[in-house]
């Protein structure tokens, strides 16, 4: 297992890049301790299966230097960096069968045949699949033939991380649920540095000790989720994280107060930005109280999803989600106010002020 | 809704019916009459049983055709495989030279079975072709139409250019389904090329190759224009395969009923063979 640096990390797919947007990985500096779970969370083409090849040297970096444990790795193949890496659709040798998929990369590496007998039986127990060592790997259910992909990692005891893609994307739900836990149970009792890209929330939530949000080619926050949803750093944070997404709306500041339109809101701590393009006033809709004081609003659409509502108002132009209890009533003429806890500042997408 | 209950739609079927019975029944019951009977012209027949066909499974005319051909088609299979899986191996799998190597391969397909026998006939001969010039020109004593084995040199060469492509485009096609997930895999697994190639690419090559073995097999073993311009089955007999055998015998001897005969047991031996690899492709899928 391994502490992994990212030393200013660039990648562009095309020769020459200029400015930018050539980048689809623009600069990342980041260091992801020994033995973390890490889950690395953002939309389609935001880069994360890029800086995931990255690590496991499926791909070289343009700029930019990867240690792990120190030691540069930046020009080491795949096989020399000893990593472990699960893809999105479940990867078996379908003429072997589940006990030679496992002793494969054992094999390929010269280890002794009563060793990998050892590690092979072992990782078998721990991935569940024991009873099916003799059988040919093609007749498999996906979460089985995912199971071996996973499998193949696990059965090297000396792997610096294991790497994620998206490995859930062909997983029937239930089966999902069961194979997260079950990854979690093994990150608890062994150690692994894990690294998992998703664009499911519920899946990076779940799964990591600390989510790394990427967007546009950066990464924008890395923290526990708690953090990412009650301080995102970053206005896409505060979409991408939560359902519904944060309420942003364009704001003015005057002396401790946050103006929407007519209206003023008391902030709980006074800011000052510097010459910013655009200020924005950010709130989870868990934060928004309705009721018959506060700024009056016109309610759109109310979405009864189970335990909740989400209440779609408009305040002057500004369209606000709002969560109500399941108990709660929304009065004839509703009104809300914000609760100063949830209150984040942005000035120019990033978070300058809040609690 | 009432149903209307009669067996009107039976006549849906006649057209096939016609058609299949004009283009394959007809002439085929025509054979099977041939081979069946004696003939001296002047339209006059004599019954004859199953003279011819035992006549010609014992002739040792038939027996050296058929053996001589069954021996082409293995050592075109022996080369016409393992080269094309190499050559696809080995091709590009994106850029411009996808379409390069593509049409390349195409080319020798594209062209007239008669064409391509008569641009080797030429490339081989001494005095005027590229390759039989060449050859003597290094002192080798190259003559395809008195040579048998130089006979065979040449449409053995003939066959792996013309039709290695074939072999070479379906193993592509099987490569280039492979995702590239499955490469990624084995580098972290840490594969050999030698393991890649064996646990990942035969693998998903296989049924391809099973169709490019039928395929390349019978299109060998009814062989006929290619060898037919260059040989004319000479020098003596050593390049009279079947089907140049047949074509001998019904038109060149005018033999109608041996020749009858002899076609039927040659379609029952290729639809023996097409039998037994369709088997064997269908429990290969069964088995999946």
């Amino acid at each position: 297992m391994a502490r992994i640096d990212l030393n200013h990390i660039r990648h562009a797919y095309g020769p020459n890049p200029k400015s930018d947007k050539d980048y689809a990985l623009r600069e990342v500096h980041h260091s992801w301790e020994d033995g973390g779970a890490y889950a690395l969370l953002g939309p389609s083409g935001c880069g994360k299966t890029t800086l995931l090849n990255i690590i496991s040297g499926l791909i070289h970096p343009s700029h930019g230097q990867l240690l792990f444990n120190g030691q540069d790795v930046t020009n080491l193949s795949t096989q020399e960096r000893n990593i472990a890496q699960v893809f999105q659709f479940p990867v078996i040798y379908d003429t072997m069968t589940v006990y030679d998929n496992l002793a494969f990369p054992l094999r390929n590496r010269g280890v002794a045949e009563s060793e990998i007998d050892v590690k092979v039986r072992e990782t078998l127990e721990m991935i569940d699949l024991a009873s099916w060592s003799g059988k040919k790997a093609r007749g498999l259910t996906a979460d089985q033939k995912q199971k071996i992909s996973l499998g193949r990692g696990l059965v090297r005891s000396d792997v610096n991380a294991i790497l994620f893609d998206e490995p859930l994307t062909v997983i029937d739900p239930h089966m999902k649920w069961v194979l997260r836990s079950q990854l979690k149970q093994l990150h608890q009792r062994f150690g692994y540095t894990m690294v998992y890209v998703t664009h499911d929330q519920t899946e990076a939530l779940t799964f990591a000790q600390k989510v790394v949000v990427m967007y546009d080619g950066e990464i924008v926050q890395i923290g526990t989720p708690e953090e990412l949803f009650e301080r995102p750093k970053h206005t896409f944070v505060g979409y991408f994280i939560g359902s519904p997404g944060m309420n942003v709306m364009p704001v003015k500041l005057a002396g401790g107060m946050a103006q929407i339109g007519a209206h003023a809101i008391q902030l709980p701590t006074p800011v000052t930005p510097a010459d910013a393009k655009k200020i924005e006033l950010g709130i989870r809709p868990e934060y928004i109280r309705i009721g018959r004081s506060g700024m009056p609003v016109k309610i759109a659409k109310v979405e009864d999803i189970g335990r909740h509502k989400i209440v779609r108002t408009r305040l002057e132009n500004q369209d606000i989600a709002v969560i109500v209890g399941e108990g709660e009533d929304i009065p004839a003429d509703p009104h809300i106010t914000f609760d100063p806890k949830g209150i984040s500042i942005y000035a120019d997408s990033w978070r300058v002020g809040g609690l | 809704m009432e149903k209307t209950w009669n067996n009107k739609a039976w006549f849906m079927v006649l057209p096939v019916l016609l058609l299949v019975a004009f283009s394959a029944v007809i002439p085929l019951m025509t054979v099977v009459n041939y081979s069946v009977q004696d003939t001296f012209g002047n339209n006059q027949f004599f019954w004859a049983g199953t003279e011819w066909f035992t006549e010609m499974l014992t002739s040792e005319r038939f027996h050296s055709a058929l053996g001589r051909n069954l021996f082409f088609s293995f050592i075109i299979l022996l080369i016409e495989i393992p080269l094309g899986i190499v050559i696809a191996l080995n091709m590009p799998r994106k850029g411009w030279g996808v379409p390069v190597c593509l049409v390349l391969m195409a080319l020798p397909l594209l062209i007239p079975w008669n064409v391509v026998g008569t641009i080797w006939q030429v490339f081989g001969r001494v005095d005027i072709g590229l390759l039989g010039h060449t050859l003597e020109r290094l002192g080798i004593n190259y003559n395809y139409v008195q040579n048998p084995l130089h006979a065979w040199f040449t449409v053995i060469i003939m066959d792996v250019w013309h039709w290695t492509s074939l072999v070479v485009l379906l193993c592509y096609a099987g490569l280039v389904s492979i995702p590239d997930a499955f490469y990624q895999a084995a580098k972290i697994d840490g594969a050999s090329r030698w393991a890649v190639f064996r646990y990942i690419q035969l693998p998903k090559m296989n049924r391809v190759l099973l169709i490019a073995v039928l395929l390349r097999f019978m299109d060998s073993f009814m062989i006929y224009t290619e060898p037919f311009v260059v040989t004319g089955g000479g020098p003596g007999n050593s390049t009279t395969f079947l089907s140049i055998d047949l074509v001998k015998m019904a038109v060149g001897q005018f033999d109608l009923g041996p020749a009858a005969a002899m076609s039927l047991i040659y379609f029952l031996i290729i639809l023996l063979m097409s039998w037994v690899f369709y088997t064997v492709m269908t429990n290969y899928d069964a088995e999946r």
